[in-house]
């Protein structure tokens, strides 16, 4: 097959937080980068993030501490997240904010002129004490901020973009990954793009939920293409239901509502939060109080004509902090709510938000597998961000540690890149075998005629992970979904669009990130079937306690034979004592 | 109920057309124009075209001529609309497929300003200070989502859309001019002196009226001219 090639020294895939980042790092080293984005990359799904992210810079409260803030995160995750991991990043923290704040940023501010730091759930000073205020925000709107800035620091720095391409799949070589293919959504043009190094950066997968505060694009693409390409996924099973969707249309309502004092009441007009976590109350983690809430509701005291969520409160904060620091939302009650929450409370439910999971990788970035019990580094193949599961969130994330998340690593890929091909990292050859693969997915979609369609298999997709891998899990209800999802793979077979035009078909991209979100919703269902225990998102009624003896690992799936493997839990953070195990709130 | 969309496809199509569908919304879940574009593309006819990601009025995707009115599709109720609702591609850019339109020029023009901070003094090791009173100042600025409801509903840029800069450029050439850690605020006005990048705008203020996020471009340029005034004298 005759394929146009163009090489670079690295391929970044996804214009979002992370892409741009690691993007920025080589356009300044003089790098050859190219960012190939399905949507103009401040369409990316970073644009969305609300509440802020997180630094020990101690702004508001006179002094923080990177090791507490590290501790929140390990406790946060339940233990399941890297320490060493955790350990980089909570370091690395407040640097990173400075050089954002240096790139741009619009933070918003304190009297003295420093950058403003809000309250979040899970941030404790001194190992667990009293609440801390350590997240950096834009007003609410510091995704869309930060989103901007990155994309206009590339622009300074001449990064070469791709908009509206989308990566098809990863191109194998004989040791590690050659680059990728990738289609021009708008002329159906398909390229080969050979990188020295392929980074992905593709975000999450919401959308395999029916609700979900995810937007249409996040698709879960680099799960697909790693899948496909016969290396692992991990954890896999820790999907972040965020306590405050807008009931109904599923748009998120920041955890910042309630770090700057609002609160959740069911329908008696009671503050639960007091009773569940006496502690930290509304400022617990995330899947402690997600729980909580779908508890009120089931034991029938969620609100409204079914009962089916709760109120998030928060006009007793006034109409200046609601209008200062939480604007964005307040647009976004009455927009999709039809509630000023200057007023009345906001209808809120737990809703699919974040996964925990992703594409296994070290502290650089570089992807791994596993053989043998042993890791080993796929060549020339790195990722960050949501798509990457490094691990620093473990089982559950803590709230406003995602965009830091992406900046960190997205930073730590770039640098690694640039030492690798400093130090030689070449190119790897692809035999044709290897580039036909990688366009079998193509191949079939433009062959299929007269097959279900695209929505009607992803409809029911979703509609399984909702209803059989929700917040609250069993084996029996897992089992169930199991039998319909493999039933529905096999449609998904010869499901086909009608639409066969190459100028800016959206339908071919629709039904190329529906081969994604299937595999994303199989090594979900997978790993979760597979975790006889709870920990931190993943909950089940039939394995309620935490199960430190047989439970605390990595999960990895692979596609070829559903296989399943472990690796260990890093509890070795390079400066700082391990954090023992113990139990949370 | 009744809708009228823009059809044209280059591939097949000599010239666009309106096609007329029937959509029970109710039955469908649809709120907002956006979810009952995507029904009908979901399960009435796969071939309709148009851009959308976060369906929360944050992405800037979904612009697009509702009714005769640039808006977002994803934040504009169904119930404020009379039928047949007309749906149309941002007026002023070519379009590439139906509602999808090349934005090429306008984020030729958005670079044009040098969107990005610019501060000559070297950075410090921690954040650069600002006040809130300053930090204010880039309110009603910062939040753009370069959507282009503004730009593409201007007449202004309509007739010189290559050398007009355009309400959402000149609203990012503002941000920066106001942000008190900027030291290029002569360069970037100098940038705008010519004829048109700048004073092309006639306070028309279609801008103002369009923009989804209550954003007002016609006041950030009107403050850039006042400084250029004051630069002057």
């Amino acid at each position: 097959m005759n394929l146009a090639t163009q090489q670079f020294d690295a391929v970044i895939v996804g214009g979002g937080g992370a892409g741009l980042r690691a993007s920025l790092e080589l356009a300044q080293s003089g790098l050859n980068v190219a960012v190939i984005s399905k949507v103009f990359p401040t369409r990316s799904h970073t644009v969305s993030a609300q509440g802020g992210i997180n630094a020990a810079l101690g702004n508001t409260d006179g002094s923080d501490d990177w090791r507490w803030h590290m501790y929140d995160t390990v406790m946060g995750s339940d233990f399941l997240g890297d320490q060493d991991a955790i350990e980089y990043m909570c370091k690395n923290a407040p640097q990173t904010i400075y050089e954002l704040e240096h790139m741009g940023l619009p933070f918003s501010r304190l009297d003295d002129g420093k950058i403003y730091q809000r309250a979040f759930g899970g941030q404790t000073r001194d190992y667990g004490k009293e609440l801390v205020h350590r997240t950096c925000c834009a007003a609410d709107r510091t995704g869309h901020a930060m989103l901007h800035t990155l994309y206009q620091r590339n622009i300074a720095a001449k990064a070469k973009f791709f908009n509206e391409w989308f990566a098809v799949d990863l191109v194998k070589a004989e040791r590690g990954i050659a680059g990728i293919i990738a289609l021009n959504i708008e002329t159906g043009e398909v390229v080969f793009l050979q990188a020295r190094a392929t980074i992905l950066a593709t975000g999450g997968a919401g959308r395999i939920f029916q609700s979900t505060t995810n937007a249409h694009i996040n698709t879960g693409d680099g799960f697909g293409m790693v899948l496909r390409a016969g290396l692992p996924l991990q954890d896999m099973e820790f999907w972040q239901f965020h306590p405050t969707g807008i009931a109904g249309a599923g748009v998120l309502i920041t955890e910042g509502s309630r770090g700057e004092g609002g609160y959740l009441i069911n329908k008696n007009g009671e503050r639960y939060m007091e009773r569940y976590a006496p502690h930290l109350k509304d400022l617990s983690c995330r899947d402690v109080v997600a729980r909580s809430s779908m508890i009120e509701i089931r034991e029938g005291r969620g609100c409204g004509p079914k009962g089916d969520y709760v109120l998030l409160k928060l006009d007793h904060l006034g109409a200046d902090v609601i209008n200062k620091r939480l604007p964005g939302i307040r647009e976004l009650s009455i927009t999709f709510a039809g509630v000023d929450p200057l007023k009345n409370p906001i209808p809120v439910v737990p809703t699919c938000h974040y996964l925990m999971g992703g594409i296994p990788t070290n502290i650089h970035a570089q992807v791994l597998t596993v053989k043998e019990g042993q890791d080993h580094v796929v060549e020339g193949l790195y990722a960050a961000g949501e798509c990457a599961c490094v691990s620093v969130h473990g089982a559950n994330r803590l709230g406003a540690n995602s965009l830091l998340d992406i900046v960190v690593f997205g930073r730590a890929a770039g640098l690694h890149v640039q030492q690798s091909v400093r130090e030689g990292l070449g190119y790897r050859i692809a035999a044709p075998s290897d580039i036909e693969a990688a366009l079998a997915g193509l191949a079939r979609w433009e062959r299929n005629q007269n097959g279900e369609s695209v929505d009607t298999i992803r409809t029911e997709l979703q509609k399984i992970m909702q209803n059989d891998f929700g917040v609250f899990r069993t084996a029996e209800h897992m089992m169930e979904g199991f039998k319909k999802l493999e039933k529905l793979q096999d449609r998904l077979k010869t499901a086909s669009i009608k639409d066969k035009s190459q100028c800016f078909n959206t339908s071919r991209i629709e039904a190329l990130e529906l081969d994604n979100l299937m595999a994303t919703a199989l090594a979900t269902a997978y790993l979760a079937n597979e975790r006889t225990e709870s920990r931190g998102a993943h909950a089940r009624y039939d394995f309620p306690e935490r199960d430190d003896a047989n439970w605390l690992k990595h999960s990895m799936y692979f596609i070829e034979g559903n296989k399943i493997d472990f690796r260990p839990v890093n509890m070795k953070p390079h400066e700082v004592k391990p954090i023992e195990l113990r139990e949370r709130e | 109920m009744q809708f009228s969309i823009y059809r044209y496809n280059p591939e097949t199509d000599k010239e666009p057309y309106m096609q007329e569908y029937q959509l029970d919304t109710e039955a469908n879940n649809c709120y907002m124009v956006l979810d009952a574009l995507l029904a009908i593309k979901n399960v009435m006819d796969d071939t309709l075209t148009l851009r959308r990601s976060c369906r929360e009025g944050v992405c800037g995707s979904d612009g697009m001529n509702i009714n005769g009115k640039n808006g977002l599709a994803c934040t504009t109720h169904l119930s404020t609309l009379k039928e047949p609702i007309v749906i149309r591609p941002l007026p002023g850019l070519p379009v590439i497929r139906d509602l999808v339109v090349d934005m090429t020029q306008f984020y030729k023009q958005y670079e044009s300003v040098k969107p990005y901070l610019q501060n000559s003094d070297p950075a410090p090791a921690k954040e650069r200070l600002q006040s809130p009173e300053e930090r204010t100042k880039l309110d009603g600025l910062y939040e753009c989502i370069l959507c282009a409801c503004c730009t593409s509903s201007c007449p202004s840029y309509w007739w010189n859309p290559e050398k007009f800069v355009g309400p959402a450029g000149l609203l990012q050439a503002y941000r920066f001019v106001a942000d008190s850690r900027d030291t290029q605020t002569n360069e970037r006005l100098a940038n705008l002196t010519d004829p048109f990048s700048l004073f092309r705008c006639r306070g028309i203020m279609n801008c103002v009226d369009v923009c989804p996020k209550g954003l007002n471009p016609t006041k950030a340029i009107n403050q850039l001219k006042e400084l250029m005034l004051e630069e002057a004298v």
